[in-house]
């Protein structure tokens, strides 16, 4: 593997974690819990969308086909996304927790190519950063707030921690050339971005009141970076690809 | 949630279908708490002051600041947000409202009505500093 394909992997699972979260996050657009909830929650889904774009963009310049194509024609197994982001949205507290630990890992790759060799990449960074800190600060307020809300909004946001919590150490899998990304300064590599996401999130959960499944049974989920996937992805592909498949040329 | 009527809504957009809603006979809501509203005041850049633009509905400041950011600051230049509760902000009755009756008469408080343009251009012209007009 030569250093482009081994950037070429890192934005792709980057564009892809952020164009199918943001998919899924956009299924609570008109059935959030309050107006403004909802078009916050929204707005955030059309942000990833928008980032997703601007890696695809990348991509193409280092010789892979146009954002469209790329997001639109391929199956599941072309894709490079994490299990975590595949999930159906659940509840809302499913679908908070996931948006808590998938931002704040986003948030700190984004910190971490805020410097990359890469200038291109590193650019994106940057301007998608103060984009991604908003994302984390309302994950955090929302945790924070059903965490120390009543017995049942803390118990369904801890039932959702657990759930959550290896699909989320999934989002490290390590790629093909890490070693490789280190040492050309690219990115820091997914072991040392995950150190990083345990020291953030960590102490943030236990002042939500939540508590941190135990250690022996931290099982990473993986699969998703090298194309395996959950039954969920196909479905969302065929339903985000609809109007694309009838008509490739369709434009609002 | 609804018990008597079992049918869900079938919709084209799959994510209502998913969403099972019931078809009606919703429980009364209003003896649910309602979260307060703040107000929300925009500034665009540091220095400028702050305009009021709206409401948000919230449980407390901290989420009334992450609405107000999404609501009034999604797409327009924005340097600074303050919400307050409006249960805070005083405000004069309507039914007092004759207290401004002969306002608009006051053209002389309003600056634009004074005429200094000619003296101004006249002191450009002759490039003069402050003090040499005694």
């Amino acid at each position: 593997m030569n250093n482009i394909d081994a950037l070429k992997e890192l934005l792709y699972k980057m564009a892809d974690d952020q164009l199918i979260i943001g998919h899924r996050n956009s299924e609570w657009n008109g059935l959030g819990p309050i107006l403004e909830e909802d078009i916050a929650f929204s707005s955030m889904a059309q942000d990833k969308m928008g980032q997703s774009e601007h890696l695809y963009n990348l991509l193409n310049q280092l010789g892979e086909a146009d954002a469209d194509t790329v997001a639109f024609t391929r199956n599941a197994p072309q894709f490079h996304c994490s299990h975590l982001v595949e999930l159906p949205i659940g509840g809302y507290d499913f679908s908070l927790i996931r948006h808590f630990l998938f931002d704040f890992a986003e948030y700190l790759r984004f910190e971490a190519l805020k410097t990359s060799a890469y200038q291109p990449l590193a650019q994106v960074a940057k301007k998608f950063f103060g984009e991604v800190k908003y994302h984390t600060m309302h994950a955090n307020t929302w945790v924070y707030q059903l965490g120390h809300g009543n017995e049942e909004s803390n118990s369904k946001m801890q039932e959702s921690l657990n759930f959550a919590w290896n699909y989320a150490l999934g989002m490290f899998e390590p790629g093909p050339a890490e070693e490789m990304l280190i040492n050309e300064n690219i990115f820091i590599g997914e072991e040392a971005l995950q150190a990083k996401w345990l020291e953030v999130v960590i102490p943030l959960l236990e002042k939500s009141n939540l508590v941190i499944p135990e250690q022996s049974s931290w099982a990473p989920i993986y699969g998703g970076r090298i194309g395996n996937h959950t039954a969920h992805l196909q479905p969302l592909l065929s339903e985000m690809t609809e109007v694309y498949s009838i008509d490739p040329s369709a434009d609002w | 949630m609804a018990t008597e009527d079992q049918t869900t809504i079938e919709s084209l957009d799959p994510r209502i279908s998913r969403a099972h809603l019931s078809g009606g006979n919703h429980e009364d809501m209003t003896g649910l708490l309602h979260f307060q509203t703040y107000e929300v005041f925009h500034q665009n850049k540091r220095g400028a002051q702050h305009k009021h633009v709206g409401i948000v509905h919230a449980p407390n400041s901290d989420m009334a600041l992450l609405y107000a950011k999404e609501q009034f600051a999604r797409r327009e230049q924005t340097a600074n947000i303050w919400v307050a509760p409006s249960s805070c902000i005083a405000a004069t009755e309507y039914a007092d409202d004759d207290i401004f009756t002969t306002t608009p008469e006051k053209l002389y408080r309003n600056p634009a009505t004074y005429k200094v343009m000619d003296r101004i251009q006249a002191f450009k012209e002759r490039g003069m500093t402050p003090s040499d007009e005694a």
